[in-house]
């Protein structure tokens, strides 16, 4: 049971980062691999301030912050540097693991015995009487819901559009006057807040924060993301931020399934890497093989019914079957 | 004579200079046009006709010359800052929409051209009815769609919405790149005709490039031909109106001194 409910705690907590890498992976179409350095920077900068004496919440706020930055770094090295994104973000990541030592003064810093996030929650929980992994999962809920409603809030107002559309096709949105720079690092700075925050939140829940936590942790991300869209569907933004989180749980069940089934814990990266990749590979064909039946059909019709568009006449299936082919050519581009 | 909407004084451009791959796309190009003029633009292949709209555009900056808009300097600005005022709609009608956005946003995309971007939205229900409004004029029943996903339109649906969209906030200048080449001819012909309309009733400045001399003739105000990066004809209202496509022909030849052998030129 302990495993069942540390399983979705961490993955209410993680769902906020796979949130943060939908933001760029699906959003702005950009692997950004600053996750993996911007989610320990979280970690440290939330422990050491805990340590200095802060307020474990405010503590929190601040990753928020120094997440953004590292995203910030990501984004100028790309926009105004010119690098490759994959490369720009890398660059951060490595970065970053000198500052993380340099924020925590040494590989890691415990919190034991220090008043963190967790400790509250188990006071409340202990004034309130109930099992303390109620009222852990009913805040981690609570903080998840109330991030993926700003997010969906955010992506539906102009300037959230704007960032879609850059993901989406850069040249279109360059020609209505959006300046793709500016969208790109507004994006690539929102995701790593996201992270920052999750890595914080987890730096606490574990009771320590570690210079390798984060090593891993875009994958992690990019698994959650697919696992999400395989079990829930990403049609809208309020269904993909849905399957992000929920992926991000899922995620975590896998893992505690392959830990009961007596995995090495040193296998799990290698585990998580299989999911990947079988998660990357698996659904485009599925989704192509759906396409051929559907053009299939498509021909079926055709011989029955020369035409439903009447814009089109007899032409209309050619170009029904063409679109369709581009679709799945934009599909295969991205 | 009013002033003139947009002045292209002298522009040059050479890609890959100092190297065996050097070639000088545009070669002082000077062209004015009147406010509400619409001209058209022909030419073989590597004429430099995209290439003037490219740098009328900012896809690139140019090795000498100016760009003056609406009397405003602009040579110097990037691309996302003259698109406050210029409209565009590509050949490939994939580039001028955002496929996994609906036909609402990428209307309010259009809708917020030159004004800031900031945490309100465009896609209430006042905005739905002025999009639902403009989509009406297309006649292709898009306005009882605003939910769908521009990616599942066909390939005239989509450049139409394009126009429509790059039109929508009426800019100071309207560039079109041969924006119905990859349509088959039915729907060209409805996109042409949009533009038309469009066009006219909004009194857009407009340059168009075609390669079909039908249309080149049929459409716009006044006609210019390039060839090797330089403006080689200018035909006015009245001369155009006087040509036929075997005279536009004979004016090629005339004009380079050699045979026009481009099978992309449609003969009409």
């Amino acid at each position: 049971m302990a495993l069942f409910y540390g399983s979705l705690e961490q993955g209410l907590i993680f769902g906020i980062m796979a949130i943060g890498v939908y933001l760029t992976f699906r959003v702005l179409n950009f692997p950004d691999l600053t996750v993996d350095g911007s989610f320990t920077l979280g970690g440290a900068t939330a422990a050491s301030l805990i340590v200095a004496g802060w307020n474990p919440w405010a503590a929190s706020l601040v990753t928020l912050f120094t997440g953004a930055a590292a995203g910030l770094v990501t984004g100028l090295l790309h926009t105004k540097g010119k690098i490759n994104g994959l490369l720009a973000g890398i660059l951060t990541m490595i970065g970053l693991y000198s500052i993380n030592l340099r924020v925590m003064g040494r590989a890691n810093v415990s919190l034991l015995k220090q008043s963190t996030v967790k400790t509250d929650l188990e006071a409340l929980s202990k004034s309130l009487g109930v099992d303390r992994h109620l009222v852990f999962m009913a805040v981690f809920l609570l903080v998840l819901l109330v991030i993926k409603g700003l997010i969906d809030w955010f992506l539906r107002t102009d300037l959230g559009t704007a960032v879609r559309a850059t993901g989406d096709n850069p040249t279109m949105v360059k020609s209505f006057g959006v300046d793709t720079d500016r969208t790109i690092i507004l994006g690539l700075m929102l995701s790593n807040a996201l992270v920052g925050f999750s890595g914080g939140l987890i730096a606490q829940y574990h009771g320590y924060a570690d210079a390798q936590m984060g090593i891993g942790m875009i994958i992690i991300g990019l698994a959650s993301v697919i696992i999400g869209e395989v079990l829930v569907g990403a049609p809208t933004i309020v269904r993909a931020t849905l399957a992000a989180a929920v992926g991000a749980i899922a995620y975590r069940f896998v893992i505690a399934l392959a830990l009961t089934a007596n995995m090495s814990p040193n296998d799990l990266k290698l585990l998580t890497a299989l999911i990947v990749i079988l998660a990357l590979i698996l659904p485009p064909r599925w989704e192509k093989r759906r396409l051929r039946r559907r053009l299939e059909a498509a021909g079926d019709t055709a011989n029955r019914a020369m035409s439903h568009d009447p814009a089109a006449g007899g032409t209309v299936n050619s170009a029904t079957a063409l679109s369709a082919v581009s679709t799945d050519k934009e599909g295969d581009a991205r | 004579m009013t002033r003139p909407m947009l002045v292209v004084d002298g522009i040059s451009k050479t890609f890959n200079p100092g190297t065996p791959n050097a070639k000088q796309a545009l070669r002082d190009v000077r062209l004015s046009l009147q406010p509400g003029e619409f001209v058209i633009i022909i030419g073989s292949n590597g004429a430099g006709k995209s290439t003037l709209l490219s740098a009328i555009a900012g896809r690139f900056s140019v090795d000498r010359g100016r760009i003056v808009l609406d009397g405003v300097d602009m040579t110097d600005w990037p691309e996302h800052r003259r698109a406050k005022a210029i409209g565009r709609v590509f050949q490939d009608p994939l580039m001028g929409t955002s496929p996994s956005l609906s036909i609402l946003e990428n209307m309010a995309i259009a809708d917020k051209r030159g004004k800031p971007r900031g945490l309100r939205s465009s896609l209430g229900a006042a905005h739905r009815r002025r999009y639902q409004e403009a989509l009406k004029e297309l006649e292709l029943g898009l306005e009882g769609r605003l939910g769908a996903k521009v990616g599942t339109l066909s390939g005239g649906e989509r450049q139409a919405l394009s126009l429509l969209m790059a039109t929508f906030t009426e800019p100071k200048l309207l560039l079109l790149d041969e924006h119905t080449a990859a349509l088959d001819p039915k729907r060209a012909e409805l996109v042409l005709k949009l533009t038309e309309r469009i066009v006219r009733t909004k009194g857009l400045t407009t340059l168009m490039i075609t390669h079909n001399m039908e249309h080149a003739l049929r459409m716009g105000d006044r006609l210019i031909m390039m060839h090797g990066g330089e403006i080689v004809l200018d035909l006015g209202r009245e001369e155009k109106a006087r040509m036929r496509v075997p005279d536009l022909l004979a004016a090629f030849e005339r004009v380079r001194g050699e045979a026009l052998l481009d099978d992309r030129l449609v003969l009409g």
